[in-house]
């Protein structure tokens, strides 16, 4: 079996998995869900943003997409909550919540 | 054209690593299996083989360099022995659970606790579990021949899962017997090359192997790897198949001696059943129907193919070369009784552990043994089922 990462999800039977798990594409990991666990969720303000790109190199992950210069809005499906953009960020466009349920 | 020579088993396993020409080597080494790396990269270090001998620091390492470069694409082997191949323990699960048909050359050796040296199955019988395929060798020659089997086995695709190829420590390792040799090129042939359809270094064809596996898909690779395991059954008899064609001699799940009209029948594997099968002659001559079931494939277990073969049989006895410590007998007991017990008419069994750590089994054990199954025929009593045999009792000594 040759399945595509992206067409095996939890419904998926084990004949028409991959054998060991081999993943035959890159970049699958932007696939999955690794943002379920957080309890802490960074908020963007853009109003105060002023786009240094500072909070962009520190994510440990890469949840502060950057679209011609411009940071967006969090990719919260990666985003693990550990608060080091809004440690960094020198005007407040971040703040640090708590994750509600 | 056939080669007369005479070896001892690791030096056959190492010509049969020679004749392959493997891709990688990775190997540390530890007593009875030395010899094997050792001879091995005198050809390297001689160019008789194109190998990249990897001199590791441990044999956790040399299970990671043949499980990576066996992922590269590459043919990868090794040669270990008890603690060595302890010391693999994580590592052998990994690489059979990703699917990398590494080939191991196993020198059977106890495992330590009190230290030990000598032969006995406690190594690979403790891996049985692991996932690899395993064959078991009664002399030199079957070591040989195992080896070069070996590949075309765990590499077929409707099987990719390691094999090692299993020998008795210094019985069979150290002793020089007469053996016939292929020529290279009829290994090479035979063997063939190493085709993987996904590999790491295959640059049009990007792959992960062995991700991170939660719960939501772990089981389902383990029955996929299941199904491997299955699969390899007729792999393995078809390939037997082939090397009949090559050289005349003839490998199945296990070899039976003798057994057509046998009312007993003992059960072992590896190196004593040469020892049995001199007992047989003997017993035969004299007019008892005695026979021998000597076990080559271990894992996959061949269990109706077992219960077919013994299902004629009064009584048998089961030799494991290892204390399993489940208080109730060895793994090949509880696997072959398992076995039995799908028939509507089964043998009477026992079991007898013996040879730990190198202790000796002689033709007179043997004849003893089938005394004890004749009497357990007359009487229809089995008595003592979980025995052991060779060690001192305290009635011997008064």
């Amino acid at each position: 079996m040759t399945t595509r990462a992206k067409d095996i999800n939890e419904t998926t039977p084990w004949q028409k998995l991959t054998p060991g798990g081999e993943i035959y594409e890159g970049g699958t990991s932007i696939l999955v869900d690794t943002g379920s666990w957080r309890t802490m969720r960074p908020v963007f303000h853009e109003e105060k943003c002023t786009h240094c790109m500072l909070c962009y190199p520190f994510c440990p992950d890469s949840s502060i997409p950057v679209v011609g210069g411009r940071r967006q809005d969090f990719d919260l499906m990666h985003c693990k909550g550990c608060g080091i953009c809004f440690k960094i960020c020198p005007v407040n466009a971040i703040t640090f919540v708590k994750e509600e349920a | 054209m056939s080669i007369k020579e005479r070896l001892s088993g690791n030096e056959a396993v190492a010509i049969a690593m020679k004749q392959i020409n493997p891709d990688v080597m990775g190997a540390f080494p530890i007593t009875p299996s030395t010899e094997i790396p050792q001879y091995f990269s005198g050809y390297v270090a001689n160019g008789e083989v194109d190998t990249e001998f990897v001199a590791v620091e441990s044999e956790h390492s040399a299970m990671s360099t043949c499980f990576a470069a066996q992922a590269a694409g590459a043919r990868a082997v090794t040669a270990t022995s008890s603690a060595g191949m302890a010391f693999m323990w994580e590592m052998l699960y990994v690489t059979a659970s990703a699917r990398l048909p590494v080939t191991m050359a196993l020198v059977n050796r106890a495992l330590t606790g009190p230290i030990n040296i000598n032969n006995d199955h406690s190594d690979s019988m403790g891996a049985r579990d692991s996932g690899w395929i395993q064959l078991y060798s009664e002399s030199n020659q079957e070591a040989y021949d195992n080896f070069i089997m070996a590949m075309p086995i765990g590499e077929n695709k409707a099987v990719r899962l390691p094999v090692m190829v299993c020998q008795d420590g210094f019985i069979t390792s150290h002793a020089v017997e007469n053996i016939e040799l292929l020529e290279d090129n009829e290994v090479r042939h035979f063997v063939g090359e190493y085709d993987p359809d996904h590999y790491l270094l295959k640059k049009e064809n990007p792959l992960a192997v062995g991700p991170y596996d939660i719960s939501a898909y772990y089981m389902d690779h383990k029955i996929l790897q299941a199904e491997a395991m299955k699969n390899a059954k007729s792999v393995i008899l078809s390939v037997a198949k082939d090397f009949q064609k090559l050289t005349g001699r003839s490998y199945g799940f296990f070899e039976e001696y003798m057994m057509e009209d046998a009312e007993t029948a003992i059960v072992v594997i590896g190196s004593s059943a040469g020892t049995a099968k001199e007992a047989i002659k003997e017993l035969r001559s004299s007019g008892k129907r005695v026979g021998l079931i000597k076990i080559r494939v271990f894992r996959p277990f061949p269990m109706d193919e077992l219960a077919g073969a013994l299902s004629h049989v009064k009584a048998i006895a089961v030799m494991d070369k290892c204390e399993g410590f489940s208080a109730c007998g060895g793994p090949l007991f509880a696997e072959t009784r398992s076995a039995l017990y799908d028939l509507d008419v089964r043998p009477k069994s026992i079991n007898y552990v013996y040879g730990l750590g190198g202790r000796d089994i002689r033709v007179e054990d043997f004849e003893f043994i089938f005394g004890e199954l004749e009497s357990i025929v007359k009487t229809g009593l089995t008595g003592k089922i979980y025995r052991h045999l060779g060690q001192r009792e305290e009635e011997v000594l008064k």
